[in-house]
């Protein structure tokens, strides 16, 4: 017997708005079609509230909060965007750009890009931190995808997806602070790792253009995140094998 | 609580099927443990009491028994600093690098050390005869400059003085051998 979701309101930059109990700040704004971006939440996955772009304020103090990662209550007074918010979430971006190697007019992606839509999202025009420029490997050595650090976020999709949905945890996060990487297996090439069962999940995962698949070219890599999010919610929402849903 | 080799009882030769005896001191952490997976870093820190250092091979094993993916125990293993992944020189030299051994020059003795003995800060020398590592304050700041040579503590020394001291350390060594 499913547990019976009670619905209670809650408003949104001081309008009025119907959430669930059981849901996230996040969600319940997503089903509203209230717009906050993230990057590191997909639908379907455990939570990991490691981007802090979906940072939302609560009326009851001043605190930031992740909007994926905070529980909805009754009568929560959220605040998406205050200028503050809009500062903050920009000023992410704009480390995230700094802190790798990501060069839209190069990359697979562009144009089809979660990270680059963010950053136009939140109106991220320049970046103003120094440019780190890390010296990242790229992994070409499993014979149908790439993985390109020097364009990796660690949103840990990858490892989430691997993990919960595929089931065969190849990757994880090796060492810590700005060393931290992501790795497959014990730090072997990803086409050494015997545990990978070449499903593409990860590739179809990531928000960047890290992970893509062999012979794309510039702006020719689309990701189908919505992919991962029908195999883990789908069946949950009655919505298994719809005609709506093409995988 | 810390586990050394010394304080284990020999195991019989051959007693393990890898051919690798030190692997039965890790299966004793296992077993103590049951098997648990959260007990992932107690045993890590028992392989590393045993082998004086963790590889691939170690931390496979390690995975393995504890039925954890691979990526997961590397991961872990690589977070913490206190693991370490290469064989230690024979003799260690930790010198202090918090606040008050910092304002006592800590930093030119490293850098003296380094220099001297051919060691990289947190490696060991090529001749593997030296490791030095850095520490985050020992807790003793009224000794600073700070350096633990071995298992002794040196205190309030100069840079001079102290790499005289591991200079007779490595050379009465050599001496034995």
């Amino acid at each position: 017997m499913p547990e019976r979701r009670t619905a209670v309101p809650v408003t949104f930059d001081g309008e009025d708005f119907e959430a669930y109990d059981d849901e996230s700040v996040l969600q319940a704004a997503r089903r509203n079609g209230i717009a906050i971006p993230a990057l590191c939440y997909l639908e379907g996955l455990s939570v990991w509230g490691g981007c802090r772009v979906c940072v939302v304020e609560v009326a009851e103090d001043h605190r930031l909060r992740p909007a994926c990662a905070t529980p909805v209550k009754a009568d929560m007074e959220i605040k998406v965007h205050t200028p503050r918010l809009d500062s903050y979430r920009k000023s992410i971006l704009e480390l995230l750009f700094a802190e790798g190697n990501h060069v839209c007019a190069v990359c697979v992606s562009n144009g089809r890009c979660e990270l680059q839509d963010t950053a136009v999202e939140v109106g991220m025009d320049h970046v103003r931190y120094d440019q780190q420029a890390p010296a990242r490997k790229v992994d070409a050595s499993h014979a149908k995808y790439v993985f390109d650090h020097n364009r990796c976020i660690l949103c840990t999709r990858c490892v989430r997806v691997c993990d919960e949905i595929e089931g065969a945890h190849v990757w994880d996060i090796a060492e810590r602070g700005a060393g931290s990487e992501i790795i497959a297996e014990m730090d072997v090439p990803w086409g050494d790792a015997k545990s990978c069962t070449w499903c593409g999940k990860c590739v179809a995962a990531c928000p960047t253009g890290s992970l893509f698949y062999h012979g794309k070219a510039v702006g020719e890599m689309e990701h189908s995140a919505d992919i991962i999010r029908v195999l883990a919610s789908a069946r949950g929402k009655g919505e298994w094998l719809s005609p709506e849903v093409s995988l | 609580m810390t586990t050394t080799v010394e304080d284990q009882p020999e195991p019989k030769a051959g007693s393990h099927p890898s051919g690798d005896d030190r692997f039965g001191l890790v299966d004793k952490a296992l077993k103590r443990t049951r098997y648990e997976q959260h007990a992932l870093i107690e045993v890590l820190h028992v392989a590393q009491d045993v082998f004086g250092y963790l590889d691939a091979d170690i931390l496979m094993y390690v995975a393995r028994a504890l039925r954890l993916p691979p990526s997961k125990v590397y991961g872990v293993a690589t977070f913490y600093s206190l693991f370490t992944f290469e064989a230690p020189g024979d003799h260690s030299c930790m010198v202090c690098t918090g606040t008050a051994c910092f304002v006592k020059g800590a930093d030119d003795v490293v850098r003296d050390i380094a220099t001297e003995f051919d060691v990289p800060e947190g490696g060991t020398s090529s001749d593997g005869r030296l490791s030095l590592t850095t520490a985050r304050c020992i807790g003793s700041c009224g000794l600073a400059p700070m350096v633990l040579l071995d298992d002794e503590v040196l205190g309030k020394l100069g840079s001079e003085e102290i790499r005289q001291r591991i200079r007779d350390l490595l050379a009465t060594e050599e001496e034995v051998a």
